[in-house]
């Protein structure tokens, strides 16, 4: 796409820029270290300003008739929660901190991410991983906790006829590791891509010349209707992730088919 | 894409190049601050927000049910007060009844009394009456004797007669009687 952009309208445009980590105070080329303030620090930081402002703030005046703030807060809690208790079960509850955490996170980075000229921390596979990954350990040591080794009959589908139960069990376990991968690598790319898609459709819309006046209107169109569509994905992707994690924290509380 | 996305990292000013997703320089950087935000997060929620949220829910639960129960107990003191008015009215109805009643007869008794003094005094006043009359008639008898008597006497002396004044009177009082 971006070599079409360059031989179409000699344009240079770089869709791909936006997702550099670079050091908050500095060049581009200075190094980044473990504990450098980079672009990513300050738009997790507004992530966490984002939660509390989006969950404590509104709520200080703990007023039994919500305000609009209040009831934006109740509401999420309360989606969150019944996804929880669908899913899982009401054992599954007190794991609601942590599954709230991420999909707040979540939420609060992808909207930011949509911010023009903002950082999306989550289209990053180093983020998105540390959670999938960090969901999929803590899930697999909790089922053994919890269940020991009859754990493992979530790979033995005792349903299914005996002869078939071996090549399940291998299928499973396949997929019950490509799990956090496909968890993680689902979010970030969605992230990545449509964030790619906007820039380019972006750098179309400064072409100038002969073709500009049927370019330039179709392509801020076409950054209208993807920017909407990121702003439904940006939920969706929150949405999917911590539905998966209740998903997978089901699996470890209840093995058993 | 990564082909493309290459020559679009190599132009950028001393940017990594490729997907900068893949740089894995620094990784340890998003990592380190991804935990902390994480970490920060959690916290956040887990000491603040989640049990401000669910005190607040658990509060319009409880003001909810409580206010249905206050309803509730609003319609039966209505439904009391409603009994109550509509026994206050029978019970005004029927005091007014027997006040009525009661007046009623009172007057009755007060008039008997009055009709039955009325009557003793027209009694009363009749047998007055009476009495005066049969004064007046004795009155009148007795006159009626006395001129009787005193012309018949004059009728004799008249007559030339010598008359007795007892025999005259004994002879008068035998004819009246008579």
């Amino acid at each position: 796409m971006a070599d079409e952009a360059h031989s179409g309208g000699g344009l240079e445009f770089h869709p791909m820029d936006q997702f550099i980590v670079k050091p908050l105070f500095g060049e581009i080329g200075d190094p980044v270290h473990m504990y450098t303030i980079t672009n990513v620090t300050l738009w997790l930081a507004l992530a966490v300003l984002a939660t509390i402002g989006l969950l404590v703030l509104t709520t200080s005046k703990r007023a039994v008739v919500p305000s609009r703030g209040q009831s934006v807060a109740e509401l999420a809690y309360g989606f969150v929660y019944k996804m929880v208790e669908d899913v899982t079960g009401k054992d599954g509850i007190k794991y609601f901190p942590y599954i709230m955490t991420l999909f707040i996170f979540i939420l609060c980075a992808n909207f930011l991410g949509l911010i023009p000229m903002a950082f999306t921390t989550t289209s990053h596979i180093a983020v998105t991983a540390v959670m999938g990954f960090g969901v999929f350990f803590a899930v697999t040591i909790l089922g053994f906790v919890k269940n020991g080794v009859s754990f493992l009959s979530l790979f033995w589908v005792s349903s299914a006829p005996l002869a078939l139960r071996p090549i399940l069990a291998l299928i499973e376990l396949i997929s019950y590791f490509v799990r956090p991968v496909s968890h993680s690598i689902r979010l970030a790319g969605n992230m990545m891509a449509g964030h790619a898609v906007l820039k380019v459709f972006a750098g179309f819309a400064q072409v100038t010349g002969g073709m500009a006046l049927i370019i330039v209107p179709v392509s801020i169109l076409g950054v209208v209707a993807v920017y909407a569509l990121e702003v439904l994905v940006s939920f969706i992707q929150a949405y999917v992730f911590t539905i998966l994690t209740c998903v997978y924290l089901k699996d470890a509380l209840h093995p058993h088919h | 894409m990564a082909d493309t996305t290459n020559a679009a990292g190599e132009v950028a000013l001393g940017a990594p190049p490729g997907m900068p997703q893949l740089d894995i320089g620094t990784f340890d950087n998003q990592v380190f601050w991804l935990l902390i935000t994480l970490v920060v997060i959690y916290f956040v929620l887990s000491r603040v927000a989640l049990p401000r949220i669910a005190a607040i829910l658990a509060e319009r639960q409880g003001t909810i049910t409580n206010d249905i129960a206050a309803a509730e107990d609003l319609k039966a003191k209505a439904h009391d007060a409603e009994a109550a008015y509509d026994k206050a009215l029978a019970d005004a109805r029927a005091e007014a009844q027997r006040i009525s009643a009661e007046t009623k007869a009172t007057i009755q008794a007060d008039l008997n009394v009055a009709i039955a003094k009325a009557d003793a005094e027209i009694a009363a006043r009749t047998a007055e009456s009476e009495k005066a009359i049969a004064e007046i008639r004795e009155g009148a008898m007795e006159a009626v004797a006395e001129v009787a008597k005193d012309t018949a006497m004059e009728i004799v002396a008249v007559m030339g007669g010598k008359a007795d004044q007892s025999t005259i009177d004994t002879a008068v009082s035998d004819r009246m009687k008579g």
